[in-house]
């Protein structure tokens, strides 16, 4: 899949030969027809259920979009852990690393924060903070290093080790907030609530959007300099498109570089459950994520895998998200369309990249 | 041995045409197999053996020409069909499956109900009456390789084969293994069957076989019994000579017979500096297997050293060592800082297919480069390698894919010289390339040597490598032996056929 975005966007530098113009016109073509897809696949599928698809679509837009209430703090603040953890799913994915474990590593980066609230206690928000989400990171990234371990290790596919993780994070975290870090009572299965002293400050006033959002841009930011214009990113990249050439030609460590490719995700995936427990849930339970996680692997790859694609495809889904749950409740069209619509995009984008892939080499082929 | 009586015989190919696409794999190559007796298949790299024997085994359909079992005209649609009118085949990479036991192997392709222990007892029988010791319940990933071929052949015996097909049986094997199988080939010959010993080893094929067939380009260039037949003949037969008297018997001579040579017979060759260096440097690959073995060879400072070797002889571990890209398991080596090297599969080992020239460019040092890309001077030293190198392309952002073969083989060849390393390694380099590309390659290897570089080159082609190299070094079975600039001492020296 990583040679595949790779291939859509070169390709498109080829033929217009100015390359920066050409990738931001493909980018936003991109999102275009996204949204376009995305509108579509849901008018058809409420007709075809029987809805009133206007109401259904109103509603799911209201929810979305309809106020400063919707935007800054249903429809943003989802985007923020699609988003983050998207950016996890795309280095991975760039160094040919399926890393499918993002929801394993977003919740023991939850809970790493969880219990350094725990032994911490109510104190400085300057020191307490930061440490929490440092030890997220740390923490989503020692969770991914078991599977890079295992990969190089022992050759086990990170696809397999990964979505093993996931369960094992999930039970952990449910015996963590029924051990260790439950709530003083001992009656609910959750930990006790961050004093408001340590939430995560928001950015905008009366709305519950975060300066986790301000982190995720930064980070976006960040990566797509990363890959472009580093050494090191440039390492990932090429590892990722062609491990054996990144050895013989760049000798290039590809165990080194594969590993920290992993390890960084696993951070990026941590950091998404320590902002989300710090500016959201301010606990941490058995649902605390709604499969996040495994949504950011659709983030990403809808994105073509590019760090700044993942904002807005992140926004998209967390608009989607936002839109469902008040389309259920206004215009009572189950919230299961919505994911009905997320898989079908995802099929429909990898089915568009397998097809253009098919066509440069049947192109090639004839040439 | 018995002579065969005059029967019809047992297989004959006659005339077999085959074409890949445009280029012709088989050009009117004929076989005949008399039943009890080992026939050897004899050809250089590519000469078409392995493929006129998948058309036998119904691997391949050929293009024209007719295939006889026991003198009937027959059609081989697959292998099962092969199977079932009695012929096997052993391939040169296995084909078993490694988490499944030898027993579950040797059923596999059978149909019915599936019983573990009447297939184990079946693999027991086999394998002692054929005398070749196989654990039924071993699983094959546990085997080693001679045991992996000894449950292929099993497998063929199995279905009762009359004719066994054999693919380099002995390239994956220790010596003592490879004359036990030798032995065994014989006995079951000798029992009435017959044996296809496809082998590029001269060795093998005039100490087991009764008759010998050679093929070159496609064609059959010789047919004989192995009696009448000598080294030399086999030799130029092989590599298209005219048959030349041979007497040239050693190859390695004392070191002050090599400075002779080299100074008399190639007046290119500057008193230049040792750059690239091996002394007695071994390579065992993961199986345990030694395929580099106390190999010294050294290049000066502005000459081209070729290798010359047939296929498996470890000259791509050689080669990798001496490029800094594989350390060596004993031995010395001294390498300059900078090496560049082109390997032989530009595909798999040299390019970002689906990145653009500028980043493939890149590629080169990224293992040590720290901090930021430049990638305004990378894209200028790409445009500058394409146009000194003539790369044909739309741009420097277009991908390594869009670039035809010979076009991609300059650009790696560029991207390797454009820093003037000290030392490049090459291997193959103008494999798959049209003329004009082969020229140019050439044309840059030369430039380099005469500016200064040591280049290494290994060619499967013992013509390119005679015509670039200023010295020849040849590889056979891991050795690496100094060799006169000599097509016969060279050819004879690959095959395995001189003092070692």
């Amino acid at each position: 899949m990583t040679s595949d975005g790779a291939s859509v966007r070169t390709q498109a530098e080829v033929s217009s030969g100015r390359r920066s113009l050409a990738t931001m016109l493909l980018a936003v073509a991109r999102v275009a027809i996204l949204a376009g897809l995305t509108i579509t696949l849901l008018i058809v599928l409420l007709l075809v259920t029987g809805h009133d698809a206007g109401a259904a679509l109103s509603a799911l837009a209201r929810g979305a979009f309809g106020s400063w209430y919707a935007i800054t703090s249903a429809t943003l603040v989802r985007m923020v852990p699609l988003g983050l953890a998207g950016l996890a799913v795309v280095v991975a994915f760039r160094a040919g690393i399926l890393n499918i474990g993002a929801e394993g590593q977003l919740l023991m980066g939850a809970s790493a924060a969880g219990a350094v609230f725990a032994v911490l206690g109510a104190t400085n928000a300057v020191l307490a903070l930061p440490l929490m989400l440092l030890c997220g990171m740390l923490a989503g990234g020692a969770w991914a290093a078991i599977a890079a371990f295992l990969r190089q290790r022992f050759g086990v596919l990170e696809v397999i080790s990964t979505i093993m993780l996931n369960f094992v994070a999930l039970s952990l975290m449910g015996w963590l907030v029924r051990g260790p870090l439950q709530e003083p009572t001992h009656i609910a299965p959750q930990s006790t609530s961050l004093p408001v002293s340590l939430h995560l400050p928001t950015l905008l006033p009366n709305s519950q959007l975060h300066v986790g959002a301000l982190v995720l841009v930064m980070l976006a930011i960040a990566l797509w300099w990363w890959f472009r214009s580093t050494a090191s990113g440039f390492r990932v990249r090429a590892v990722g498109a062609n491990a054996a050439a990144a050895a013989s030609a760049g000798q290039i460590n590809v165990a080194r570089t594969t590993a920290t490719a992993f390890v960084l995700s696993g951070a990026l995936a941590g950091l998404a459950g320590s902002v989300e427990y710090t500016g959201v849930t301010y606990a941490l339970y058995d649902s605390f994520s709604p499969g996040y996680g495994y949504t950011a692997i659709a983030v990403a790859l809808l994105a073509g895998l590019h760090p700044l694609g993942v904002l807005a495809t992140a926004l998209l889904f967390g608009a989607l998200e936002a839109g469902a749950s008040a389309m259920q409740r206004d215009a009572g069209v189950p919230s299961v369309v919505v994911s009905v619509v997320e898989a079908s995009l995802i099929l429909a984008v990898v089915a568009a990249q397998q097809w253009q892939s098919r066509a440069v080499t049947r192109a090639e082929a004839s040439a | 041995m018995t002579v065969a009586e005059v029967h019809a015989p047992l297989l004959s190919l006659d005339s077999v045409v085959h074409r890949f696409g445009s280029s012709l794999a088989l050009d009117n190559a004929s076989l005949t197999v008399q039943p009890g007796t080992v026939h050897a298949l004899l050809g250089e790299n590519g000469a078409g053996k392995t493929t006129l024997m998948r058309v036998a085994f119904g691997m391949l359909a050929p293009t024209r020409g007719t295939i006889r079992l026991r003198g009937a005209p027959v059609v081989v649609s697959s292998p099962a069909a092969a199977l079932a009118m009695g012929i096997g085949m052993v391939h040169q990479h296995f084909t078993l499956v490694s988490a499944m036991s030898v027993a579950e192997n040797v059923a596999l392709g059978r149909h019915g109900l599936f019983h573990p222990a009447a297939a184990a007892a079946r693999v027991q029988e086999i394998s002692a009456q054929a005398g070749l010791a196989l654990d039924p319940h071993a699983f094959v990933h546990t085997l080693s390789v001679g045991a992996q071929q000894r449950c292929e052949i099993v497998k063929a015996l199995a279905r009762d084969v009359q004719l066994l097909i054999l693919d380099e049986p002995t390239a994956v094997l220790a010596p003592s293994e490879a004359a036990e199988l030798l032995q065994w080939i014989r006995r079951f010959a000798d029992a009435g069957h017959a044996v296809v010993l496809i082998t590029h080893k001269l060795r093998d094929a005039l100490a087991v076989a009764d008759e010998v067939t050679v093929l070159r380009r496609g064609r059959t260039v010789l047919t004989k019994r192995a009696a009448d037949t000598t080294h030399a003949e086999l030799a130029s037969a092989m590599f298209g000579d005219d048959a030349r008297p041979a007497e040239v018997e050693h190859i390695a001579g004392t070191d002050a017979d090599r400075d002779e040579q080299a100074s008399a017979q190639t007046p290119a060759t500057r008193s230049g500096t040792v750059v690239l260096a091996a002394i007695g440097a071994s390579v065992t690959d993961a199986r345990g297997v030694t395929v580099v073995r106390d190999a010294s060879l050294h290049v000066n400072a502005g000459e081209i050293v070729g290798v010359a070797a047939i296929e498996g002889a470890g000259q791509h571990q050689m080669m990798r060592v001496l490029a800094g890209r594989l350390a060596p398991t004993a031995g010395r080596v001294t390498l300059p800082a900078d090496v560049g090297f082109v390997p032989e599969d530009r595909h798999r080992d040299a390019l970002l297919l689906d990145g653009t020239l500028d980043e493939n460019i890149a590629l080169r040092g990224a293992g040590a480069r720290r901090g930021r890309l430049s990638w305004g001077s990378l894209r200028a030293a790409t445009a500058d390698i394409v146009t000194r190198f003539d790369v044909r392309t739309s741009g420097v952002s277009a991908t390594a894919r869009a670039l035809s073969g010979g076009n991609q083989q300059k650009l790696v060849l560029g991207r390797e010289l454009a820093d003037r390393p000290d030392a490049l390694v090459v291997e193959n380099p103008t494999r798959g390339l049209d003329f004009r590309a082969i020229a140019s390659v050439h044309a840059a290897l030369r430039a380099a040597r005469d500016a200064g570089t040591a280049v290494l080159m290994y060619g499967s082609d013992i013509d390119e490598v005679l015509a670039l190299a200023d010295r020849v070094y040849v590889m056979h079975n891991g050795a690496v032996l100094e060799s006169t600039h000599d097509r016969d001492v060279v050819g004879r020296a690959m095959l395995g056929g001189s003092t070692i």
